[in-house]
């Protein structure tokens, strides 16, 4: 028993030297805490914004007909679209919608990939090789190109986009999860528990598994950015999110034939959209620099 | 070498059959009826049997499989029971328009992020730093499709010679077909006013589409100058006085450019799938625009031709780049 607990303490105790790194470096640039910022904000926004929107009957199919079209004013911030609703309104519920599609789709996507990558990694071999190759096959063709057709499949609507794109995201995690276990593999500490006759699926749960956990959570942050607009992309496409659940992409299209007379419906859920997107990615990219090692001089 | 390349090509092959096998999957087996679905909600029992027997559906899946795959490899993409036209022509007639909007995007990537990056390691961790990064940074973050409207919106107000939609005036007549990429095929022809006619109209697109490439662009060459300007021999080049401007331009800016190719290359794909919303909203007749209307449709045979072809597509630019990124750099040798 000594020797399984002895490896778990010095993995802490790296774990904490790494972690002071961390913030002494997350504070030294100045984008990445712009970026935290933001994706604080939005992240409020999506809890609490749509208990405080003015108008939440308009996020769940209500019509104003007499205030169709209404320029930004008092009463409508953000104006409102072809039948009268919020603009405003909808766009802060949206906000909820597209955190919760990315956040399922990273869940699922890591729920599945993670292990397969963990077991490609650990075993080797055959199983090795045919995981590899079935990430190959996923990772040749886009992402949305690929959840496009299998949302298109699957019928459209905001769960069988959910589980498009994660059907699609996992390769990601898989090939993550894999190049950290190679690694991990050949430690002393692995080697150790394999010695006093733990076993595989026991080492790569206890002793792999939560060492690859930061890479993942990392990848997670920076992969948030494009599930939204992945997301998006299938709302305005036609085969994602259905109106009249308010989300951005479907948003954007809907505003897209008004757009001389009326450019609120459009710009601002697009406005959102790039302010939400860009903050995980100031965020991961502030995260990639302090964990890319080339980057540490 | 040749090793190397064999090897590869065997890999591309189990790759592509791998993926014949998941589009099948994505549109004969997950979709509950997909001759019902196409046939359209006021099709009668009868029509959806007469196309279920006419499109070889009815036959057991591995059967259909089998004749599927025979066919691909025949050149026979199938038909659109929708359009009821044949997939591989209408591909090869589209196919052309989204290479030419994928490579002018990428030129733009390259002639902006470079100078960018540059520009970001060169004044590291200072404002022009952050300025560059934030710029690129926010290009890949702006939803491509919702740019493209607001630059419609904008341009449509403000400069009247760029057109907003399309490829190609619908009343004039396009260069000769060559290569099907108008650019090209209006050099070949000498004829220059078609080639500014192509240019205006591939402008906005092109400038949409260049954005997420050219963050990608411009965070590796500052990863990599920043690389070369910490070694000894930029030091030692310092030291004698060569001036700072040469040592960025000739020594640093040659040693970028290599891994900036390899990101390049990889970008095809991403750059691809941007393709498929710009080209939708520019009304681009590229293969975006017609994947968008096959998936509206539910027509699943275009989309599956789509798919391979996006596949295929990628897979070979990969290859090339590798091979490419060998031949430039004497350090790299594939052997077996």
């Amino acid at each position: 028993m000594s020797i399984e607990i002895a490896p778990a303490q010095t993995a802490t105790v790296q774990q904490e030297h790494n972690l002071g790194r961390i913030v002494y470096r997350f504070r030294q640039t100045p984008l990445s805490l712009v970026g935290l910022a933001m994706v604080v904000f939005i992240v409020l926004v999506g809890i609490f914004g749509p208990f405080f929107v003015p108008f939440p009957e308009d996020t769940t199919g209500n019509t104003r007909m007499e205030a169709r079209l209404s320029e930004p004013d008092d009463t409508y911030f953000w104006g409102t679209d072809e039948v009268g609703r919020d603009v405003f309104s909808r766009t802060v519920v949206a906000t909820r919608t597209s955190l919760l599609i990315a956040v399922i789709v990273l869940v699922i996507a890591i729920a599945i990939g993670v292990p397969l990558g963990a077991i490609s990694g650990f075993m080797g071999g055959y199983v090795d090789e045919a995981i590899m190759r079935i990430t190959d096959i996923f990772l040749t063709v886009p992402a949305l190109v690929l959840a496009m057709a299998m949302a298109t499949a699957l019928g459209s609507g905001m769960v069988n986009a959910m589980i498009a794109i994660s059907l699609v995201w996992w390769p990601g995690f898989a090939r993550l999860t894999r190049g950290q276990v190679l690694a991990l593999r050949e430690q002393d500490f692995i080697e150790s528990a394999r010695a006093v006759g733990a076993s595989s699926p026991r080492i790569i749960f206890r002793h792999v598994l939560p060492n690859v956990l930061s890479p993942v959570l990392i990848k997670a942050s920076t992969d948030m950015g494009f599930a939204i607009l992945v997301a998006a992309g299938l709302g305005f496409i036609g085969v994602g999110v259905q109106p009249p659940r308010p989300e951005w992409g479907v948003m954007i299209s809907e505003g897209r034939n008004m757009l001389r007379e009326a450019w609120w419906i459009s710009v601002f859920p697009g406005a959102a959209m790039f302010i939400t997107v860009l903050g995980f990615n100031l965020l991961g990219d502030g995260l990639r620099d302090i964990f890319d090692p080339r980057m540490r001089q | 070498m040749v090793n190397y390349i064999l090897r590869r090509l065997i890999l591309i092959v189990v790759v592509l059959f791998g993926l014949s096998i998941l589009t099948f999957v994505i549109t004969r087996i997950i979709p509950a009826d997909p001759v019902r679905l196409a046939a359209g909600p006021r099709a009668s029992d009868e029509q959806v049997e007469a196309l279920r027997v006419q499109y070889g559906y009815d036959k057991p899946l591995i059967e259909q499989y089998i004749n599927y795959i025979t066919d691909v490899l025949q050149g026979d993409l199938g038909s659109s029971v929708v359009l009821r036209r044949e997939v591989g022509p209408d591909l090869q007639r589209f196919f052309p328009a989204t290479l030419e909007l994928v490579i002018a995007s990428l030129l733009i990537a390259v002639a902006v992020g470079i100078p960018l990056g540059l520009i970001s390691a060169v004044f590291r961790e200072q404002w022009p730093d952050h300025l560059a990064r934030l710029l690129s940074l926010g290009g890949v973050s702006l939803p491509s499709f919702w740019l493209a409207i607001i630059l419609q919106l904008l341009i449509a107000f403000s400069v009247s010679w760029i057109p907003i939609t399309g490829r190609y005036p619908r009343i004039a007549t396009p260069p000769d077909t060559i290569t099907g990429m108008y650019v090209i095929d209006s050099i070949f022809a000498l004829d220059f006013d078609a080639l500014r006619t192509t240019l205006t109209y591939l402008l906005l697109p092109a400038i949409c589409l260049s954005f997420g490439a050219l963050a990608v662009v411009a965070r590796t060459v500052r990863a990599d100058t920043l690389e070369v300007l910490n070694t000894d021999y930029i030091r030692t080049a310092r030291a004698i006085g060569v001036p700072e401007i040469v040592i960025v331009l000739k020594y640093a800016l040659k040693n970028a450019s290599l891994n900036t190719l390899t990101q390049v290359g990889l970008f095809f794909g991403f750059t691809l799938t941007g393709s498929v919303l710009v080209e939708s909203v520019f009304s681009w007749p590229g293969i975006g625009t017609y994947a968008v209307t096959a998936a509206l449709n539910k027509d699943f045979v275009p989309l599956m031709g789509v798919t391979l072809l996006i596949g295929f597509a990628v897979v070979v630019i990969n290859l090339l780049t590798d091979l490419l990124y060998g031949v430039l750099n004497p350090r790299i040798r594939y052997e077996s």
